[in-house]
């Protein structure tokens, strides 16, 4: 523990400026793809424990596309498209089997999917690691604020991931879909029965779910390695987000993820030995004090 | 076969009886590993390795060089006459799954000898059925230098080819010590995984660093997870402790995702990186590797520069598509120290070959001089360790200034002494 290192750094605008901006960039990524879990869990209650594979495809796709367009921003569309898309095949062909059925059948569907996938990933794009290389439009120098240093890309990405939970928020709670979410997550068999098509509105669901975990894959790309099974890392701190946050809460995953990359960045500065470990004791005391996560009561 | 067959079996040949049939079974069911040991024409040698996970790629780079090494002795006439047949196993990485495939290649695979292209997770697991067994083996991949050094690690009939921790340490203490002089670079910040390596060889690194250079401050370590994703809190966290310079153990993947981050945060133009653990795969997979990395040569095809090393890569490259790693010169170097013992000893009997093996120098494109010697503590000396600066273009590493090994050898003794391993 070096408490005096971070109190200096809090005296620091530049330190604070720093480590601020990149919790913010830890933790926002790290909304992307919790978003779409907690989604999931909120109206399918299915914990999509393959969702991590999203993620990895998302980021394998971007670095091809980017390879034959050379367009960034074409990568990242085609990822979080062609995540979308798996997400729906996903789930018709493969959990709508298994809803209602045994917690065990769809942990087992889960598992097996991200073993295929790996191995198909070794497949494709072999065994070894892959850097896909910062686009060469943000191959500038970083941004100095108050003497604290925050890379272009980065707060391009703190930007786009801000829109994207607020758009995310919005949709969610003011569009006629928004609400329709909103209300098979609370009760499905009403919303079935007011004639509303659920068949495809889990598959919508999944592939919105898919989509934002491949659009992190792909933005995270640049300043990454890729390799068969990094869906597995993102997967546990995104089960730490939606767990504290209140599984199915899209306000608690954004809040707990900006609050989690900010524990890391100052927690390295100030708890450098275990910073990981200050964040499974919240999460623990979280459990403990609020079983249902800080933002349980709400649904989506 | 089913009690029909086995009726039907007696009618045919009526002189071998039920029992002697199940005799006959029994035995040669029992004669399986033996026959195939003494299967006259064929060395079986076992090749425990990391065929899957995170390291797989390494794994798989000694498996080239081995293929590559055995088809060229074959072609010569083999082993003492003997044609090698290599029998991979995936130990996983895994301590107990090694150990467990290496006693099988031995009892049941028919394999007389062992080359053990496994981690040093695997490698001490290994070394405790070598031990048991009494088989000949030659570990190519650990670098932890207490396996052989340490008097009751080491088996009788264990042998490392590989670099060791030891050995970098000094390497790098003193080519870093006269570039921080050179420099003036006192304040330094070391990063590395959070785990037996990188803790273990990153204090061994700072010990003869001090050695050599005993006024550096270090103003902050940072222990990334070993295949963390991201690094940009370690990142800034360096940068706010404004370091000169920073020497970190960090590779493969982690190496790579922190280059990159790295670049993002123009880390490289706030400080100088030091690591010995730039290598090829690296170095493929980074699309904009910075200027001015001190760096350490792992396996590099210039160096040593010597045309049976740039040789040896073309013919890798050639068959295998790809540059050759740490572990598959290793592994090749293993190879031709088997192939040089036989020769000498005039057969590939295990027993013998432990016994020529033992002190024996062999030419080679991997030995700083052109030769690497397998020293009387089983471990090899003399091969290629450099140091130089990063460039971004090919060939990658400039101005390579090789290790004084009579200083490496003076200070590894020093050090052994230390520990009470002599």
């Amino acid at each position: 523990m070096d408490l005096g290192a971070l109190v200096a750094c809090f005296a620091s605008p530049a330190c604070v400026v720093t480590q601020a901006s990149s919790g913010l960039i830890v933790g926002l990524l790290l909304f992307l793809v919790a978003a779409g879990l907690t989604l999931i869990f909120g109206v399918l209650k299915i914990v999509n424990f393959a969702h991590g594979t999203f993620y990895m495809l998302g980021a394998y796709i971007a670095y091809s596309v980017l390879q034959a367009t050379n367009s960034y921003g074409l990568a990242v569309l085609a990822a979080a498209a062609a995540m979308a898309v798996f997400g729906v095949a996903f789930e018709r062909f493969l959990i709508a089997r298994v809803y209602g059925g045994n917690v065990l059948m769809q942990l087992l569907i889960c598992y097996a999917v991200v073993l295929i996938f790996d191995d198909l990933v070794k497949l494709i794009w072999g065994a070894d690691f892959h850097a896909m290389g910062m686009p060469e439009a943000f191959q500038r120098a970083p941004i100095f604020i108050a003497g604290g240093v925050v890379p272009p890309f980065y707060a391009g990405l703190i930007v786009l991931s801000l829109c994207l939970a607020a758009l995310l928020g919005l949709g969610l709670g003011f569009t006629r879909m928004g609400k329709i979410i909103t209300a098979a997550a609370q009760n499905p068999q009403m919303v079935a029965a007011l004639g509303i098509n659920t068949t495809a509105l889990f598959a919508l669901v999944f592939g919105l779910g898919g989509g934002l975990a491949g659009l992190a894959g792909a933005l995270a790309a640049p300043v990454r390695s890729l390799s068969p099974g990094m869906g597995f890392s993102i997967l546990i701190e995104s089960f730490i987000i939606t767990v504290i946050g209140g599984m199915g809460s899209i306000a608690g995953a954004l809040l707990t993820a900006i609050g989690y990359g900010l524990l890391r960045g100052f927690g390295t500065i100030g708890f450098p030995l275990f910073t990981d470990e200050l964040i499974y004791a919240a999460m623990i005391l979280v459990l403990l004090l609020r079983p249902s996560g800080l933002f349980g009561r709400e649904i989506v | 076969m089913t009690k029909h067959d086995v009726k039907n079996n007696d009618k045919t040949k009526p002189g071998l009886g039920r029992r002697a049939v199940l005799a006959t079974g029994v035995t040669g069911a029992l004669a399986i590993p033996f026959l195939a040991r003494g299967a006259g024409n064929v060395l079986r040698i076992g090749v425990p390795t990391v065929l899957s996970g995170p390291i797989a790629l390494l794994g798989t780079s000694s498996r080239n060089a081995l293929l590559l090494e055995a088809d060229r002795i074959n072609a010569a006439g083999g082993l003492a006459g003997r044609k090698i047949e290599l029998v991979f196993e995936d130990g996983k990485a895994q301590p107990q799954e090694t150990a467990r495939v290496a006693r099988e290649l031995v009892n049941t695979g028919g394999c007389e000898l062992l080359i053990d292209a496994t981690p040093s997770s695997g490698a001490f697991a290994v070394q405790e059925v070598v031990r048991d067994l009494g088989v000949l083996c030659i570990h190519t991949c650990s670098e932890t230098s207490s396996l052989t050094a340490d008097p009751k690690l080491r088996a009788p009939t264990a042998f490392r080819c590989a670099r060791q921790g030891v050995h970098d340490s000094i390497a790098g203490g003193a080519y870093l010590a006269q570039f921080a002089n050179a420099h003036k670079f006192n304040k330094w910040a070391t990063c590395s995984p959070d785990y037996a390596y990188g803790r273990d060889t990153t204090a061994q690194f700072l010990d003869f660093f001090r050695h050599f250079k005993p006024d550096i401050e270090l103003v902050t370590q940072a222990w990334p997870k070993l295949g963390q994703p991201d690094f940009t809190e370690v990142i800034t966290k360096l940068i706010q402790a404004r370091p000169q310079a920073l020497f970190t153990l960090l590779y493969a993947g982690d190496l790579s995702a922190f280059i990159n981050q790295g670049n993002v945060y123009a880390l490289f133009k706030a400080m100088t990186v030091c690591t010995p653990n730039v290598d090829y795969p690296v170095l493929s997979a980074i699309k904009n590797i910075p200027d001015g990395i001190q760096s350490g040569t792992r396996y590099f095809e210039e160096f040593p520069p010597l045309p049976a090393n740039k040789a040896w890569s073309e013919a890798y490259r050639k068959r295998f598509g790809q540059y050759p790693t740490n572990w598959a010169w290793q592994n090749a170097a293993a190879m031709m120290f088997l192939e040089a013992a036989a020769k000498k000893a005039g057969t590939s009997d295990g027993k013998t070959l432990v016994a020529v093996l033992s002190g024996l120098t062999i030419d080679c494109p991997f030995g700083t001089n052109g030769k690497i010697t397998m020293r009387e503590d089983h471990t090899i000396i003399d091969y290629a360790i450099g140091w130089g600066r990063t460039i971004a273009k090919p060939p990658y590493i400039a101005d390579i200034k090789p290790a004084d090994w009579g200083q490496i050898i003076e200070l590894e003794t020093a050090w052994k002494k230390q520990l009470g391993y002599i």
